[in-house]
């Protein structure tokens, strides 16, 4: 078993007619990914690639007994969708979708929380266990099966170190990309946690970057609970304060969430932080 | 989006927060006229997006109109931290008898909106949380329920504000936390909160931050941004829907996704700060990064004269390799750049696009198989220009 997914997941894509969402459920299902169909309002009865479209997430469950779903329509509409899904007992809702208003992640978090649905992102590039399925945008070729488990707030920054990873022999059991938002429904420690718990992952690398204090946090869990070892990196420390960086999360505000602050805590907390992302494997293997 | 002090408070009027009766100035003789309609002492305030104005000069007292018609003079126009003032607050004094310091924000890690409130306003919050931070009151809102009259009064007792000012406070703070949810604010914040002579509650200055995602459903907020003050090149970038920030080194980088734009800065401080070398700019190109888009960064990126090396630094994912070196070179078709430029492109059809760069035949041009690579690359060839 892995974390989160494996090839047993039965997988919705929300937004599947859309052109994001059918480009990315075609390469889920090209890597073996078993998506039992889609939904997007408006069009139920439709078929995409062999695959039954639904109008709601209700009526997709019902048929399909899916148990995961991505989330890949646009900004204005995506907390409706997550909170759909969860609506209708989905487990594990992935989302992709990036520029959702602060106001409605903190409603669609919470609604989330009291049904028990484990929620993914938003902003995020979701979760892959390679050979097994993946949920979300990750390039297949970035990472092949292996032991150590990756958990990032970023998309591109996670493949090229899941890439070099590959590079120097050392596979993956599962990565998650949790997002760079401010509020997100999976935190750093509940992964680390999960991976702490895997039989299968027997290390970890954590990607952060500079903005809040979910790497400090993350830093305490490591020193208090932690038996596997974990490499990390954090970008952002040519950042100056006051700017934000693209992610909506990535700030230094007032001194707070500061690279160098990660780090220390970090190294405190006797996790290897990396200077130079391609440094991350040697420092795993 | 920040709204300047102005623009806070004349919002906060809006949900029956009272505000002092002040108006904005753009000229020292409309400063004149407005203080001598208010007829007594007057503040002149700056209206910069930016913190720390009373310190650089930009906040005066006025004791008549002629004062006031001077210090506008002597305000407007002045540079506060590289922002040019083009308007004044003319506001009337207030008589201040304690200052309080309310603000509503979004706790990212609790995921809930956070009230924060204290006796000891009129400081700079984040030293006041370095301080004394058992001097501020923090009060969780939830998301659904919204604010409940009982956290009001919690607030109020908690905080030691006197019995006599729970009603105007509760007033205010719901006014504050209905104004934080309609606007979509990241921070709406009161500093000071003031009590006046006769018992009053004012609120003297005021910040209002806009969440950036929520401004599609919030039109007559966007019509108030003010982007005077917004540098030309990141105004450019804004337009083309590419994310750039200009910093002060010589490498120009180019990078898709936002955590790895950070990184491939990074990379250039590791390996050139030693030679004073490092990044010029932060620049997301984004998801499928077209043609268009990348001229046009590459030309927001060549607009400053700092660049002496451009970094592409492309990691294919949604984004394919082959596109994007279709796009630089109809970029450097277009923009003809003379510095020299580190290409690196890794994962979806890398091969493609690498080939597509190579076959050109570009002078000047640097191919790069890693990261590292590209980044000691790109600081090889500034050094060589030294």
């Amino acid at each position: 078993m892995s974390i989160l997914i494996d090839r047993s997941a039965k997988v919705l894509v929300q937004g599947i007619t859309g052109r994001q969402g059918g480009f990315h459920a075609k390469l889920m299902m090209e890597y073996g990914t078993d998506v039992v169909g889609g939904v997007t309002p408006g069009k139920g009865g439709e078929w995409f690639e062999g695959k039954p479209v639904f109008d709601t997430m209700r009526s997709a469950v019902e048929t399909t007994n899916a148990d995961v779903s991505l989330v890949t329509v646009p900004a204005r509409f995506a907390g409706d969708a997550v909170m759909e899904a969860a609506d209708a007992g989905i487990r594990l809702v992935i989302c992709l979708t990036e520029h959702i208003p602060v106001a409605d992640m903190m409603q669609v978090v919470e609604f989330c929380r009291q049904r028990g649905t484990r929620l993914i992102g938003p902003n995020c590039p979701g979760v892959m266990t390679p050979g097994q399925a993946k949920v979300g945008i990750i390039p297949a070729m970035v990472a092949m099966p292996g032991n150590a488990g990756v958990v990032s707030k970023s998309g591109t920054l996670t493949y090229e170190v899941g890439f070099a990873m590959k590079n120097a022999g050392i596979g993956i059991s599962t990565i998650v990309g949790i997002g760079g938002d401010p509020v997100i429904g999976t935190t750093f420690v509940e992964v680390l946690e999960m991976f702490e718990n895997d039989p299968e992952t027997e290390k970890v690398a954590l990607l952060g970057e500079i903005g809040g204090s979910a790497e400090i946090v993350a830093a305490d869990y490591i020193r208090n609970a932690m038996t596997k070892p974990v490499a990390a990196f954090i970008a952002g420390r040519s950042a100056p304060a006051g700017k934000r960086m693209g992610h909506a999360g990535a700030i230094v505000d007032g001194g707070e969430g500061s690279a160098e602050e990660k780090i220390q805590a970090l190294e405190a907390a006797g996790a290897r932080v990396a200077a130079n992302p391609e440094e991350i494997p040697g420092l795993l293997a | 989006m920040k709204l300047h002090e102005y623009q806070s408070k004349f919002l906060f009027r809006d949900f029956g927060i009272p505000i002092p009766l002040g108006k904005v100035a753009t000229s020292a003789d409309e400063a004149f006229a407005i203080s001598s309609d208010l007829d007594g002492v007057v503040v002149i305030k700056a209206q910069v997006h930016v913190g720390g104005r009373g310190k650089a000069g930009g906040v005066k007292v006025a004791k008549n109109a002629a004062e006031a018609r001077q210090y506008a003079d002597d305000i407007l126009g002045m540079d506060i931290k590289g922002l040019r003032v083009n308007k004044v607050l003319v506001d009337p004094g207030a008589d201040i008898q304690q200052e309080i310091y309310l603000a509503i924000t979004n706790d990212r890690s609790a995921g809930k909106p956070l009230i924060m409130a204290s006796m000891e306003g009129g400081m700079d919050i984040e030293e006041l949380n370095r301080q004394r931070p058992e001097a501020i009151v923090r009060e969780h809102v939830d998301p659904f329920a919204g604010l409940q009259d009982y956290q009001m009064t919690f607030i109020a007792s908690a905080m030691g504000l006197p019995r006599a000012q729970w009603r105007s406070f509760a007033k205010i703070l719901r006014g504050l936390y209905q104004c934080y949810t309609e606007s979509d604010a990241e921070l709406a914040e009161i500093n000071p909160l003031v009590i006046t002579g006769e018992g009053e509650l004012l609120a003297v200055d005021g910040k209002v931050i806009i969440d950036d995602n929520a401004l599609f459903r919030q039109p007559a907020l966007v019509e108030q941004r003010d982007t005077s003050d917004e540098p030309e090149s990141e105004r450019l970038a804004r337009e083309a829907g590419i994310t750039y920030i200009k910093l002060e080194g010589q490498i120009g980088c180019m990078v898709n996704g936002a955590g790895l734009a950070m990184t491939t800065m990074d990379m250039t401080k590791l390996y050139g700060d030693a030679d004073g070398i490092g990044p010029a700019n932060f620049l997301d190109i984004g998801g499928g990064a077209t043609p268009e888009q990348v001229a046009a960064a590459l030309r927001i990126i060549l607009s400053d004269e700092n660049v002496k090396c451009v970094l592409f630094n492309i990691f294919g994912g949604i984004t394919r390799c082959d596109e994007v070196a279709n796009g630089i070179l109809t970029a450097y078709n277009e923009v003809n750049p003379s510095v020299p430029m580190v290409i690196r492109l890794q994962g979806t059809n890398a091969a493609e696009g690498n080939s597509i760069i190579s076959e050109a035949q570009i002078p000047n041009l640097i191919s790069a198989d890693t990261l590292t690579e590209a980044a000691q690359r790109a600081v090889a060839a500034v050094k060589e220009q030294a």
